[in-house]
């Protein structure tokens, strides 16, 4: 047998990207389950169809670009790319919108640059912002909690769920399937005290909204564990919430009807946990250093707050991460590490 | 309880260290050929000093060398020179290098040796040269001799040494096992060393996966009262840590042990510290109390391909394929074969290559225990890397710029930091080669000084070749127009009487006629600048054509007027004489001893001017006939 | 001051604008006389680049004469000594495209050295005196030697030996001068940089 002449080091920690992104989908796993215990089947099948699409888009771009279909599919990230779309779209989506925001995903923001890890811009919040600016309202339409809706209203089932999003039948578009949502109703209010606010609509649950503090938690424990297992380290998810839950005390007003909420509100309200341990770590787009990644966390955090307050749109946290992205380059341009041997030079 | 302080990053491999050691370590047999490699360490070569067909005994000095970072290479056994010519040796590159191949007689006789059981008799340069002789070069896998790190600068004094006992990398056991059967022999070299470092604290540093050594140890460090060695209160301390890979890097124990960090591109020293390996401590200890040089060392042979995993005590130049042999190599089921650990040695490129110095281990895995690398992924910047990156920089940063050979941003992120411990590459998911980037691009980053170096040498050389070219030219521009001046001044004169006022017409003639003599000789020269002009306006800067031209113009000017040439000569053959009567005049006015010398001249001027005379006759004559 | 503005806008928009002008220009002006850059001019700057093996090889008479014509706006690629990195300094120091080295004035080749088989020198000077850097030893009618650790492997010596005795040899790579080489890019790794460099792994003939 002929030796061979490899260079060190000889050994493996035997995990690879592949597996890691496999962790990265099992953590997702209690946030959907929340999701999808609150707001139906619909979330679901988000995930079944982008998948779907995610892997067709991501083989045929592959071919074209003649490499190795196989090798690549294999490191799992177009179906997290897909998973996390998927979450962050309402439920109930059609088919051609999941489509439109794979294709911007895949294609546009990820193959165009040149593949895994030369992509500049964290696929899955392209492919949202696509479609927030593109569908307006096929994006803003969240419908309502379960639990909520009238029962005129009968839940789609699993397979009616699939088949509104392949648009076999028609989405109940009546009164009360879709509802505002809390962050939506805080930032119209300027007429109502912040508790008469809440407690006027029902779908401002327990902390933060019905359904929503659970979706958030769920999305927290998924992102502790992967800390725990070290996919990603603190620094960003935790400046990211630390100046979340600043910005929103500064702003918080006491309650008055110009409150833009209080920070247990925002740290479970929306996508926050979510864009906090599962986007904002997004490696290929983020910031290298520890030190820059406090800092690009912290730069999501306080425009996602900004924009939740003084902004337009119904969530903030795929602007920010996409703004913050920009300046990532910028960020590990001033955010070196202090190598060994360097703080005692004369 | 010493504090100890932690260094960030670090992995924690499979150590496999135990299957080595269920044996003690055996004496190695001594093979028919052993091939000593002359380079074995950091710095220069050392030079045969053996012929073929010499005999040696053991320990002596087949190879020496004066350069500063060098030490000499002694006979590990005795037996004659059998070639000294290119072999195989452990080296990454697969390259062959100059060995010298000694037959061995299977006696093993040793040359004559003066043990020196007190070694505080010696004098600590004494001592160093003792050290250096024996050819001692860092065991610990780098390789730097062991001499230079000791010598003492006033400038950095150093206060605490540091015995290296870490052994960090996975199935390497030889340090472990002469930890566990030589504690008094490291303790001895330990003596030694504090006695020409005079240190006032010795740190023992043993990761806590060899505590079993650690009663040894302390109890061999008791027996000896260092504090009369080194000539102060010197405290020994033996300190256990955890286990972590590299904290055997000697930057990464100094920082465990002290706390402090030596400055990047800087040397222990710079911070009153200096690291020795154990093994360096039982080569001193041999050779300074028992004379002998280093010619063997403790390697151990591991991996699942051999059937008997142990330590052997091993001469230098003793082929792997012998010492493999000995533990039952099964080839067909080894992939590779690793000279040192897994995460820092490198894969042999033929089995006969011979032990070294710094040769620790011999790892010959199976395809199961160490699978080859898959094709490598994308690098998603995960950051795995920096994580677990010991000497803090940014790998995926580092792997980016080595990438695009953008050697300038790697040495702004810090490169030259970067001890090639290959942490990166072991943790990175997607199986990027990451730390051969890097030694490819500090070599490139090397190679790139050295090619600047050598084209500012060349530009200087250019400059001045230019500026000579310009000063001749210059010259030869100032020797014409003094030459016209001359001219004309020198007409007048001429006609003087010669011996009007004896000392005044001595210096006028002796003017004039050197003006006369030069006008030839400069005419010459501008002809020839003339030539040279003219092909160098025709040619431009190519060397061929200006060579040739000019050396066709040379023939053509003398093929198309050799009457002018004679006459020429005949002219400044007439012009010569005229100069040497003058000259012999004022010498005889002077009564000057030189007058025989310059009579003679004459004569020989005389016999030119016939002969040049004739030779424009007899060139007349010939043409008139041809017309 | 508010009603004159507001009974003359164009001439307050003017004297507004014109004030504005001078004093940014005043303070531009400072600032360039303030904060003027010292350093290299851009020759040199590009001479330190070039190899200096004073080969002639782009075209001029050495290397200086090269990055003066650089400076002048000349292409940066004419310099096959120097190479793909050479060319990628320039480029980055003087803003430009990178290009690739220009096939007319040679390719980029290993390093070399003259070396003379002096037993058949006849010792003319012709070499010596075509060596650009005075790297050659010797005297008329004594045989010549190359001071190997000088000479530039410019080739300039080769052709004016009127008995071809001068070889070019390479550099001799032994375990000390030995290079660690970037990994091999397999096709995986080579397909990973950018779409476009896919035909050169398909058909490396095609581009030829």
């Amino acid at each position: 047998m002929a030796l061979m002449r490899v260079t060190s080091p000889h050994t493996h920690n035997r995990q690879t990207t592949g597996q890691v992104m496999q962790l990265v989908l099992l953590a997702t796993l209690p946030g959907v389950l929340a999701l999808t215990f609150v707001f139906g089947w619909g979330t679901l099948v988000n995930i079944l169809l982008a998948v779907v699409f995610a892997i067709a888009l991501e083989a045929s771009a592959l071919k074209l670009r003649k490499r190795p279909v196989k090798f690549y599919l294999n490191d799992y990230t177009a179906i997290v790319t897909a998973v996390l779309l998927a979450i962050s779209l309402p439920p109930y989506s059609s088919w051609w919108v999941i489509l439109v925001g794979i294709f911007f995903s895949i294609i546009v923001a990820k193959q165009l640059y040149g593949g895994l890890g030369y992509n500049p811009f964290n696929p899955a919040m392209v492919g949202y912002v696509a479609l927030l600016i593109s569908f307006p309202v096929a994006m803003t339409a969240w419908p309502a909690p379960i639990h909520l809706t009238p029962d005129t209203v009968t839940i789609p089932n699993l397979f009616d769920a699939l088949l509104i999003a392949l648009s076999v039948i028609e989405r109940p578009m009546i009164d009360g399937f879709t509802m505002a949502t809390p962050l939506d109703l805080v930032r119209q209010n300027d007429s109502l005290l912040l508790n008469d606010l809440i407690n006027e609509y029902p779908q401002f649950g327990r902390w933060s909204g019905y359904g929503w503090e659970w979706a958030n938690l769920g999305f927290l424990v998924g992102g502790l564990f992967l800390l725990q297992r070290k996919i990603f380290t603190w620094h960003t998810p935790v400046s990211m919430l630390l100046a979340i839950a600043i910005m929103s005390a500064l702003f918080y007003d006491g309650g008055s009807s110009n409150s833009a909420g209080s920070p247990l509100f925002h740290l479970l309200g929306g996508a926050t946990m979510f864009g906090a341990w599962f986007i904002a770590t997004d490696p290929v787009s983020s910031a290298v250093s520890n030190k820059g990644r406090i800092i690009y966390g912290a730069g999501i955090g306080v425009l996602t707050f900004i924009i939740r307050k003084w902004g337009n749109y119904p969530d903030a946290v795929a602007f920010a991460v996409l703004l913050m992205n920009f300046s990532a380059p910028l960020i590990d341009h001033y955010t070196q590490t202090k190598p060994y041997g360097h703080s005692n030079i004369k | 309880m010493r504090k100890i302080w932690d260094i960030h990053g670090g992995v924690h491999p499979t150590e496999n260290k135990t299957q080595s050691l269920s044996e003690p370590i055996l004496q190695a047999a001594i093979p028919p050929y052993l091939y000593v490699p002359l380079s074995q360490h950091i710095g220069a070569a050392a030079k045969p000093i053996v012929k073929v067909g010499d005999k040696v005994l053991k320990g002596q000095t087949i190879a020496d060398t004066s350069a500063a970072v060098s030490v000499p290479v002694h006979a590990p056994s005795s037996g004659t020179v059998f070639a000294i010519e290119n072999k195989t040796v452990p080296h990454p590159s697969g390259i062959d290098d100059l060995c010298i191949v000694i037959e061995t007689d299977g006696l093993d006789q040793w040359r004559e040796r003066k043990a020196r059981q007190n070694f505080n008799l010696f004098t600590d340069d004494e001592l160093l040269s003792i050290i250096r002789n024996a050819g001692i070069a860092g065991m610990g896998g780098a390789g730097f001799p062991a001499a230079i790190k000791l010598k003492s600068s006033d400038s950095k004094p150093i206060n605490t040494l540091i015995m290296n006992g870490t052994e960090c990398e996975p199935y390497i056991t030889a340090d472990h096992s002469l930890m566990l059967e030589k504690a008094n022999d490291i303790a001895t070299g330990l003596a030694i060393l504090a006695k020409i470092i005079k240190p006032k604290t010795i740190l023992f540093g043993i990761e806590d996966n060899k505590l079993d050594v650690v009663n040894g140890i302390e109890a061999a460090l008791n027996r000896i009262d260092f504090s009369t060695h080194s000539g102060c209160t010197t405290d020994v301390r033996v300190v256990t840590f955890p286990t972590k890979y590299p904290s055997g890097g000697e930057k990464q124990l100094i920082e465990i042990l002290t706390g402090k960090q030596v400055p990047s591109r800087g040397l222990p020293a710079d911070i009153g510290i200096v690291c020795h390996n154990i093994g360096t401590a039982v080569a001193i200890k041999d050779a300074v109390c028992l004379d002998q040089p280093l010619i063997s060392r403790i390697t151990t042979v591991t991996g699942e391909a051999v059937k008997r995993p142990r330590n052997y005590h091993v001469l230098i130049g003793t082929p792997v394929s012998f010492l493999l042999e000995e533990s039952q190599y099964q080839a067909d089921q080894n992939n590779r074969l690793i000279m040192g650990g897994p995460m820092m040695g490198f894969a042999l490129a033929d089995i006969s290559a011979p032990i070294i110095k710094t040769s620790n281990c011999i790892l010959a895995p199976t395809e199961a225990e160490l699978p080859t690398p898959p094709p490598a992924q994308a690098c998603i910047r995960c950051g795995m890397c920096a994580e677990a990156c010991p000497a803090s920089l940014l790998p995926q940063q580092l792997y980016w710029f080595s990438q695009g050979k953008e050697l300038e941003k790697l040495e702004q992120h810090n490169i030259a930091d970067c001890i090639e411990c290959g942490a990166c590459s072991y943790v990175c998911p997607s199986n990027i080669p990451l730390v051969q980037y890097y030694r490819a691009s500090k070599t490139d980053i090397k190679q790139r000084e050295i090619d600047h170096r050598n084209a500012e040498l060349a530009k200087r050389r250019f400059d001045a070749r230019q500026d000579r070219l310009i000063r001749l030219e210059q010259e030869k521009i100032a020797a014409k127009q003094a030459r016209q001046a001359a001219r004309k001044k020198a007409n007048p004169p001429n006609n003087k009487p010669p011996a009007a006022n004896a000392s005044a017409a001595n210096a006028d003639t002796a003017a004039t006629t050197d003006n006369t003599e030069r006008e030839a000789t400069v005419k010459a020269a501008i002809e020839r600048a003339k030539i040279k002009k003219a092909t160098h306006s025709k040619t431009t800067d190519d060397p061929v054509a200006r060579a040739q031209a000019k050396r066709e113009a040379q023939l053509a000017q003398d093929q198309a007027d050799p009457e002018a040439k004679l006459k020429r000569a005949v002219e400044s053959a007439q012009q010569r004489m005229k100069k040497l009567q003058v000259k012999l005049v004022a010498a005889k006015d002077s009564g000057d001893p030189n007058v025989n010398i310059l009579e003679t001249g004459l004569e020989k001027a005389q016999s030119k001017l016939v002969s040049s005379q004739k030779a424009l006759d007899d060139y007349k004559k010939a043409s008139n006939s041809e017309d | 001051m508010i009603e004159f503005i507001s009974l003359n806008p164009l001439l307050s928009a003017l004297i507004a604008l014109v004030a504005l002008g001078l004093s940014f220009g005043a303070i531009l002006g400072f600032g360039a006389i303030k904060f003027a850059v010292e350093g290299d001019p851009i020759v040199d700057q590009i001479n330190a680049i070039l190899p200096q093996t004073q080969c002639g090889q782009c075209g001029y008479p050495g290397c200086k004469p090269y990055a003066e014509a650089i400076a002048e706006g000349d292409a940066i690629n004419k310099c096959p000594p120097g190479g793909e990195a050479g060319i990628n300094e320039l480029a980055n120091l003087l803003d430009r495209e990178p290009l690739a080295l220009d096939d007319e004035h040679g390719q980029e080749d290993i390093k070399k050295v003259a070396f003379i088989r002096e037993e058949e020198c006849i010792g003319c000077t012709k070499c010596i005196q075509a060596c650009p850097i005075d790297a050659i030893l010797g005297a008329a009618k004594v045989m010549h030697t190359v001071i190997s650790s000088e000479c530039t492997g410019c080739d300039l010596c080769v052709e004016p030996c009127p008995v071809d005795c001068i070889d070019m040899v390479p550099v001799s790579v032994g375990t000390q001068a030995w290079k660690w080489q970037i990994p091999d890019r397999n096709p995986f790794y080579n397909a990973n940089i950018i779409a476009s460099d896919q035909r050169s792994i398909d058909s490396p003939k095609a581009r030829h």
